[in-house]
């Protein structure tokens, strides 16, 4: 098997796609000749032609809303959003109809459409280019959204996503596209939307993440192992729909609880999880439940990211602290 | 057509004036009297369903309702030009284009009146649902339109805002991609005036909508909307225009809205009665059946059966939605996905359990 990071995996899953599928299309701002400026679609225009991958003008709104018109006349258009931080302009589009045609038209119109845009912190980036909006998506009916951490997971999942007849926000965590490489087979498989995975086993502690966030609660993991802490830690992937059942099991099994992520605390994906534990696993807690999620604060600028993005040592305290309690 | 009608210098395309009289044979489309007679006949039926619906929302038998009062020309004279092949992209103001492509009048009171199977529009042909966020649905004609490109398929795609739509980003989005992609876009605003309250000479210093094609390098024209023939005249020109491959097409339509916005909207409140009147004798319908008459081809004693004939349609098909069975829990989730989480199952059961609760509540 071939040794892929993220970029060369969803790469690799958007050509087999295009191969395998007339109906696919690869869209977005810089996402034709140049591939994209994370270099994602790289090799896509010249392979499959400038009908089905292309550049646009620089116009989320239309980018999403053109996309909406393709999908209900037939397209499966996988469209680009350069950076979550600017999909802002398209967010009428995506809550107002994309999220909303099928329930609208009772079914006569679907929305197949793949919303791919890097998100999240770590990389020194300008103002707007390392927020973590997933929550605001995951909050509209309608939609799925999916964010992978692994090259082998990223793959399986935008198969899957471009394969759905419902619309998927593919969020891609920037920071690990080249970080982590695995081994990922060349052929076409999928892994099914609202399915979590247990990456580590574990006996005194749950701690659900997604994104790049999986990778610094691994490194927790490491050092709650070495103070005789079994965590079991689970790489959530999907966004919406939750897995709920997987969540249930480990934390009835654990009976602590720590979710894990990047967006501002208030109203966000790790508020979620709690409840969905305390729905789950009430009668089985031994301390409550916690989030560990971003200050409510706006994203800092790459000289103060540090304070913001949790280290494996941040998550690694909430643990002893929870152990403790 | 287009470099007849120069939006820079106000041109406006006329077949007939508001005498009923021919000032454009040129342009005279070419159409039998029946159809014209018949363009008349939709008129009349578009508007009788309308004030129907007003009158029922007035009777509380019905939601908030837009009337299309005055507008009805440029509705017809696009259902009347759209083949099945192609189409509509519309708002939420062109009642008598949705009953065109196949569209019942039933699914339409269905819809106002707060039912969902009203925009299932399973019947019509390549009809979108209603749109309701201001000139959002222009970016989906443009997405269809590619589609259409792309397969080679010979069908153009008819969509729709208002003057107050012109001021949404979407609309120069819209414009610009449609330019740029050549793809065979017709876009149809209908100038009814007011966005709302707001006059259009507020919203803009453009001297015209159509003006507004030209930075994006499409044709643009300016038409009267109340003249029914040069609406159709125009759009068909538009039809051909873009189905060779030019690209999009941009028509203004000046019209009046004779009604108010919606029927929760007041006009008193921002308009003088002198104005609503100033635009009477320009109406749509008087136009048309002046220029009928004059040819000795409408008969008003005729006009009188077929309205009392339409009324009891119009009736006909309103009877069907008050009738129409309730509305389902189910209906709430059904149709949220293709593939629905198990969440949302729970949720409906969750509630089929109070439903289904024993003892009393109160």
């Amino acid at each position: 098997m071939k040794v892929m990071n993220m970029v060369q995996s969803i790469n690799q899953a958007l050509d087999l796609k295009l191969k395998d599928d007339p109906d696919v299309l690869v869209f977005g701002e810089d996402a034709g000749v140049e591939g994209g400026v994370f270099r994602l679609t790289e090799g896509l225009l010249e392979k499959y032609g400038n009908e089905r991958v292309f550049d646009t003008p620089l116009a989320e709104s239309a980018i999403a809303g053109a996309a909406l018109g393709m999908a209900v006349s037939g397209m499966r258009p996988v469209v680009e959003m350069q950076f979550a931080g600017f999909v802002y302009p398209a967010f009428n589009q995506i809550l107002s109809h994309i999220a909303r045609m099928r329930n609208r038209s009772r079914g006569t119109f679907t929305v197949p459409v793949v919303i791919r845009m890097p998100y999240g912190g770590g990389i020194k980036a300008l103002e707007h280019h390392s927020e973590s909006p997933e929550a605001f998506f995951a909050h509209i009916p309608g939609l799925k959204v999916v964010i992978p951490s692994t090259p082998y997971d990223a793959k399986g999942l935008i198969i899957s996503a471009i394969e759905s007849d419902d619309p998927v926000i593919f969020m891609e965590p920037k920071r690990i596209y080249r970080a982590i490489k695995q081994e990922v087979p060349e052929e076409k498989f999928s892994i099914e939307i609202g399915k979590g995975s247990i990456v580590n086993e574990g006996e005194d502690i749950t701690i659900v993440a997604y994104g790049a966030m999986v990778r610094e609660a691994q490194r927790a993991v490491v050092l709650a192992k070495k103070k005789g802490i079994s965590v079991e830690l689970i790489d959530l992937r999907t966004i919406y729909p939750v897995d709920r059942d997987l969540i249930g099991n480990s934390v009835r099994k654990t009976g602590r609880f720590l979710a894990v992520t990047e967006a501002p605390a208030t109203a966000g994906m790790a508020s979620e999880l709690v409840t969905i534990v305390m729905e789950e696993a009430f009668l089985n807690m031994e301390a409550p439940p916690v989030r560990l999620a971003g200050f409510d604060t706006i994203m800092p600028l790459p000289k103060g990211e540090h304070f913001y993005l949790h280290s494996a040592e941040r998550i690694f305290y909430e643990i002893e602290k929870l152990i403790s309690y | 057509m287009f470099k007849e009608f120069d939006p820079l210098k106000s041109d406006q395309f006329q077949i007939i004036n508001k005498d009923g009289k021919v000032i454009n044979k040129k342009w005279f489309p070419d159409i039998s009297d029946e159809d014209i007679s018949e363009s008349l006949k939709k008129m009349l039926f578009a508007r009788t369903a309308d004030l129907q619906a007003v009158s029922y929302q007035r009777q509380g038998r019905m939601h908030t309702y837009p009337p299309n009062l005055g507008q009805e020309a440029i509705s017809v004279a696009a259902g009347m030009v759209m083949k099945d092949e192609d189409w509509l992209v519309g708002a939420y103001r062109e009642l008598a284009a949705w009953l065109a492509k196949g569209v019942t009048l039933e699914e339409v009171f269905l819809y106002w009146n707060g039912h969902e199977d009203g925009s299932k529009r399973s019947k019509a042909k390549n009809t979108l649902p209603i749109s309701v966020p201001i000139s959002s649905q222009l970016l989906h004609a443009v997405g269809i339109a590619y589609t259409l490109k792309l397969k080679k398929e010979k069908a153009a795609v008819f969509t729709f805002c208002g003057d107050g739509g012109t001021s949404q980003g979407d609309f120069h989005e819209a414009l610009n991609f449609a330019a740029v992609w050549k793809v065979p876009v017709i876009f149809i605003v209908q100038n009814n005036g007011y966005a709302i309250s707001y006059p259009v000479k507020k919203q803009t210093v453009s001297r015209n909508i159509a003006i507004k094609s030209i930075a994006y390098g499409l044709p643009g024209i300016q038409i009267d909307g109340n003249d029914i023939l040069a609406a159709y005249s125009a759009f068909n020109y538009s039809r051909e225009y873009v189905l060779k491959g030019e690209g999009p097409v941009l028509i203004e339509a000046v019209t009046y809205r004779a009604g108010a916005h919606t029927t929760s909207d007041d006009p008193g409140r921002y308009r003088t009665k002198e104005e609503e009147e100033s635009w009477k004798d320009k109406d749509p319908v008087l136009r048309i059946k002046k220029y009928l008459d004059g040819k000795g081809l409408w008969n008003s004693k005729e006009e009188e059966k077929l309205l009392k004939q339409y009324k009891d349609l119009v009736d006909a098909e309103f009877k069907k939605v008050e009738e129409y069975e309730p509305y389902k829990l189910e209906y709430c989730f059904d149709h949220m996905y293709a593939d629905p989480p198990e969440d949302l199952k729970k949720q409906k059961i969750e509630y089929e359990k109070f439903l289904n609760r024993s003892g009393d509540l109160t």
